[in-house]
């Protein structure tokens, strides 16, 4: 049962209109931005009856469930916002079980004096992720900070899924001899995110690749439910993400570099920067390590969906009681892709 | 980029690297150091030590702008972080460096000290304008290639009128670090530590010119090939070097030609020789007190220099005790010599300024070649 819409005598002022303490005091006007804003356009049924829950039946079976707080700056940038990162980060997370995503929450915190055209932005353009994703925010929450005490805003999402029966895939599972395999080239969100940062604006055509992976992993399970460990390789890139997974799992790794996928203008851009594209975030990449029998089966599956049309196999996993990630570099010689030290920094010599 | 991928070719890289194996004599040793904290980094990073035969052994420099400065130096800068008023800006991987007592400028950061990381000297000039009220302070470091951007900000802040900015100047000199290495005594006397030959500075050298290492390379009877970063200019460098020492040469000789000239650049030259002076001496850590190794800003941009501004001490502090970054920086000691590597100095957690930046022997050697010291 879905209640009429509420009125309001005016409406919300998105074009030249900001955010004030009372969006966030539980009053009318909350209300209204609730109203015009959010419900408008998630626009599903479990939000529409404007309850503090959602209600669902369960599926039978093994359910897994992720939160991630988003707090990107800048709001936007090449190729996505921060409204669609906080549904593709979040499925994502869902995904990397082998699940299927089902329901997403969204909690907002919105700095006072944010202009209402730039929420208005956001929280559509997030609407379009879950449309797009096939995963509807069903509900939510708003809060106002004031000003100075927030960055504009924040947005935490959190998600559930259901995991289809024999799938087992887990961050512990790598094995010595297993293959690592990567749905494409690496680097290209933190790239393009760092080109309209502050004071290091550059130009360049890359663009995010912040995208939703459940589709793909959907595809790699239905033909190999083997797959023992996926993963996004997001903050601190593929480097950290796989140094995580061994450790995890207890495995070294040997990796070679000419069969890592980078997109030419990242290359060009990390040199310039003097960052390392292994280090640099992605939204729209996993990692898959599978016995090494399913490599070449889960390539192909791989490269036959769009978001993993530059899959690469770039290396397997091996015994190692240090649990070394090494790489055979370009040239020949051998190094250790350690974890990110602090924040990547442009060199300055 | 494919400019770029040309120098990192396995195929040719495994060609030099047959040719140094071919040419290098086994009844003798090679040891030759890469000054520059850039081509310590790129022989990490590419791993190029598993390309070379046992007996060519690299010896890493000093040449990292970021390791050499002394703990006084750094005490000074929190120092000034710590005045009335003052926002002290530089560059990310200087926050790191340990000061005396534990202290670092993060941690002065912490305590609510205004200090900013920043990219260029640019942005440190862009502050002052927005921020009359505050005296911002550019603490400056590096070597030649870092001194005419620190130029070009004084002789705009005068153009400007700024009076709200100004120059810690710690601006330091190549060959002046490499001289001092070849007349210190374990080189020289002791013989404990052997130097062959040397591979010069990529971009320091494309300010500088190759001219100034003639001197060294006659009175030392040293070669020295001057290199690129990237990973096939170090292999080339190091066959140039190779066959210098087999023939009994010693001459100054360019590999990165594409870059370098004999003269270097002049216009940023005579920019520096405007703004800036030579230091009778100046303190580096590890090498101690070398004389004319440094630049201070000249008198009539007086205005501009911090160390004028304020009462800056001057102290000289002692390193860490347990820390081995002084016998590295010359060349006497390898990073796995230390008693704190891995264990309790690591990048996270540096005990000396070598852990710091990617450019530091230990940081690189942690960071990329650990593995070879792994049981
Ligand atoms: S490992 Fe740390 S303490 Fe030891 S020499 Fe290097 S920087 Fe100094």
């Amino acid at each position: 049962m879905t209640l009429p819409r509420r009125t309001h005598p005016r409406p919300l002022d998105t074009k030249s209109g900001r955010v004030d303490l009372t969006h966030g005091g539980g009053g009318r006007a909350m209300a209204q931005l609730v109203d015009e804003l959010f419900v408008a356009a998630f626009d599903n049924e479990q939000l529409d009856q404007r309850n503090d829950q959602a209600a669902f039946d369960v599926a039978a079976g093994r359910m897994v469930m992720t939160t991630d707080g988003y707090v990107i700056h800048p709001l936007f940038f090449p190729g996505g916002d921060i409204g669609s990162l906080a549904v593709h980060g979040t499925v994502n997370d869902v995904a990397m079980a082998g699940a299927r995503p089902l329901y997403l929450s969204a909690g907002f915190i919105i700095e006072e004096g944010f202009p209402l055209a730039d929420l208005k932005r956001i929280v559509e353009s997030m609407a379009q992720a879950s449309r797009e994703a096939g995963v509807p925010v069903v509900t939510g929450d708003t809060k106002v900070v004031e000003r100075g005490k927030g960055d504009g805003v924040f947005i935490t999402t959190a998600g559930i899924g259901v995991v289809p029966a024999g799938v087992e895939i887990s961050g512990d599972r790598a094995r010595p001899g297993d293959a690592i395999l990567v749905s494409g080239t690496m680097g290209d969100h933190g790239v393009a995110v760092m080109s309209r940062r502050e004071g290091l604006e550059f130009d360049t055509a890359i663009l995010s690749d912040s995208a939703a992976l459940h589709s793909l992993v959907a595809a790699m399970v239905a033909e190999r439910p083997g797959i023992r460990v996926l993963r996004d390789p997001t903050r601190g890139g593929l480097a950290s993400t796989l140094n995580e997974i061994a450790a995890q799992s207890g495995v070294g790794m040997l990796l070679r570099e000419t069969d890592i996928p980078v997109a030419p203008e990242v290359k060009g851009a990390c040199e310039l920067l003097g960052l390392d594209p292994l280090y640099v975030a992605n939204e729209g990449k996993l990692i898959c390590i599978c016995p090494p029998e399913d490599a070449g089966t889960l390539l192909a599956a791989m490269r036959a969906h769009p978001l993993g049309r530059d899959a690469a196999l770039i290396g397997h996993c091996r015994e190692d009681t240090h649990h070394f990630v090494q790489m055979e570099t370009s040239v020949g010689g051998t190094r250790v892709v350690d974890w990110l030290a602090g924040e990547q920094l442009p060199r300055i010599c | 980029m494919k400019y770029i991928d040309e120098f990192r070719d396995g195929e040719v890289a495994r060609t030099i690297a047959r040719a140094i194996a071919a040419e290098a004599d086994p009844a003798r040793s090679y040891h030759l150091m890469e000054f520059c904290g850039g081509h310590t980094h790129a022989i990490s990073r590419y791993g190029l030590e598993d390309l070379l035969p046992a007996n060519v052994r690299m010896v890493h420099g000093p040449g990292c702008p970021v390791c050499v400065l002394p703990v006084g130096r750094i005490d000074a800068a929190i120092w000034l972080a710590r005045q009335p008023g003052v926002t002290l800006c530089t560059y990310g991987d200087m926050l790191r460096v340990p000061g005396s007592e534990r202290l670092s400028l993060l941690k002065a950061k912490a305590e609510g000290n205004d200090i900013r990381m920043v990219y260029s000297t640019m942005d440190a000039l862009a502050l002052a304008q927005k921020h009359p009220d505050r005296q911002v302070v550019f603490f400056a470091i590096g070597f030649e290639t870092t001194t005419p951007p620190t130029a070009v900000a004084i002789k705009q802040a005068q153009a400007l009128g700024l009076s709200n900015f100004s120059v810690f100047c710690n601006h330091v000199l190549t060959p002046s670090a490499i001289t001092q290495i070849l007349d210190s005594p374990e080189v020289r006397e002791l013989g404990t530590v052997k130097l062959d030959a040397f591979i010069g500075p990529a971009h320091v050298s494309t300010v500088i010119g190759s001219r100034p290492y003639e001197y060294f390379a006659e009175e030392y009877a040293r070669p020295v090939v001057i290199a690129g970063f990237e990973p096939l200019d170090v292999m080339q460098a190091i066959l140039m070097l190779v066959r210098q020492v087999n023939d009994g040469r010693h001459e100054v000789e360019n590999e990165f030609a594409r870059a370098v000239t004999r003269d270097g650049n002049e216009k940023a030259k005579e920019l520096v020789a405007e703004i800036f002076e030579l230091r009778k001496s100046f303190e580096w850590r590890g090498l101690g007190l070398v004389p004319y190794s440094a630049l201070r800003i000249k008198e009539p941009y007086a205005g501009w220099d911090a160390e004028r501004r304020w009462e800056v001490p001057q102290a000289s502090v002692p390193d860490n005790k347990a820390c081995d970054c002084g016998a590295i920086l010359r060349g006497v000691k390898k990073p796995t010599d230390c008693k704190l590597f891995g264990t309790v100095c690591t990048p996270e957690n540096p005990m000396g300024s070598c852990m710091v930046s990617a450019e530091g022997a230990c940081a690189a050697h942690w960071t990329y070649g650990r593995f070879r010291n792994a049981g």
